[in-house]
């Protein structure tokens, strides 16, 4: 009985994975063609896809560099966007359990919606991994080949300004934010951030601005947290 | 482009693997865990003002901003991711198209 509750459950996850992979693939298709038009070779926007791994970051680093932000702004942007994988990994490291080269590979999936569906089956330590796997694998098959087939056909679009993919890049960053900005807080940094950012930007070279208003939305955060204790 | 395209990769690796390393304390230092979960939201936010309004190191207001207002209605009404990337590219392209 047992065992069978069990498999029962893991095809459910399997289902959700797929589903969840499925989807991603869709959004990587349209963040390969935005590398290609960016300026990015197909090679290097699937390099991204395979060893950045974790979408955010990767439409971050496309978006500094068509603004003709420096490589280096464009980095360390997307290495911002992706410090809440390290939070993500901490919270996974006492499940997972994994040493030397697991461990290494592990860390690859370590992503969004991997932790969401691990983190959701937190009393089952076993589903849990099997979830973080499950999740973090169809993804990465389904995003990797979104990715190559976007870059492909977005060789052939020409200028990506007529299709409006500047903005695609924009509404992908409002798709990611909405969910995450519930609480007031939240919102008010979101703000505090994009007006600080835009006030900077004619006084500090392309792809600061944007560090640097997160910054200060975060030092307000924190400051405030503070004074409430 | 390479520069841009190694460094970023090897940054966010490290970035997960730093978290299988360091001690698990740090997430019971509720600093580190509201500074985490606000720098996303405050990049996201910061890079969609910029890409909307910004043209290199000068400000603009254009077709960009009916873009950005089809992409958030299409959040606000819960709409699927991609159809929120989607309504964003096509208002755009449209408007561009007409004028």
């Amino acid at each position: 009985m047992r065992d069978e509750a069990v498999r029962r459950e893991r095809r459910g996850i399997l289902r959700d994975a797929l589903a969840i992979g499925l989807t991603t693939g869709g959004y990587a298709i349209s963040f390969g063609a935005l590398g290609v038009t960016t300026g990015l070779s197909v090679l290097q926007t699937c390099l991204l896809s395979l060893l950045m791994f974790t979408g955010a970051s990767q439409f971050a680093l496309v978006g500094v560099l068509a603004n003709g932000g420096s490589a280096l702004s464009a980095a360390a942007t997307a290495a911002l966007v992706g410090s809440r994988n390290a939070l993500y990994a901490l919270r996974m490291a006492p499940l997972l359990a994994v040493r030397g080269m697991r461990r290494a590979l592990s860390a690859h999936l370590v992503i969004d919606e991997s932790t969401a569906m691990a983190v959701a089956r937190d009393g089952d330590p076993p589903q849990g991994r099997f979830a973080f796997f499950a999740t973090g694998l169809s993804i990465f098959a389904c995003w990797n080949l979104g990715t190559l087939a976007g870059a492909l056909g977005g060789q052939a679009l020409g200028d990506p300004e007529t299709y409006g993919l500047d903005v695609a890049a924009t509404a992908a960053f409002v798709a990611l934010l909405w969910p995450q900005a519930r609480d007031r807080t939240t919102r008010a940094a979101a703000l505090v951030a994009a007006a600080v950012a835009l006030c900077v930007v004619p006084l500090l070279p392309t792809g600061a601005p944007v560090m640097v208003g997160a910054l200060v939305a975060v030092a307000i955060a924190l400051g405030r947290d503070r004074r409430r204790r | 482009m390479w520069t841009a395209v190694l460094v970023g990769c090897a940054a966010c690796y490290l970035l997960k693997v730093s978290g299988f390393v360091v001690p698990h304390r740090l997430l019971e230092d509720p600093r580190v865990v509201r500074a985490a979960a606000v720098l996303p939201v405050a990049l996201l936010a910061g890079l969609i003002a910029v890409q909307t309004f910004a043209t290199g190191r000068a400000l603009a207001v254009d077709v960009r901003v009916a873009g950005l207002a089809a992409a958030i209605a299409a959040a606000w009404l819960r709409a699927p991711f991609l159809v929120v990337v989607v309504a964003g590219a096509a208002t755009t392209a449209a408007l561009r198209a007409i004028g």
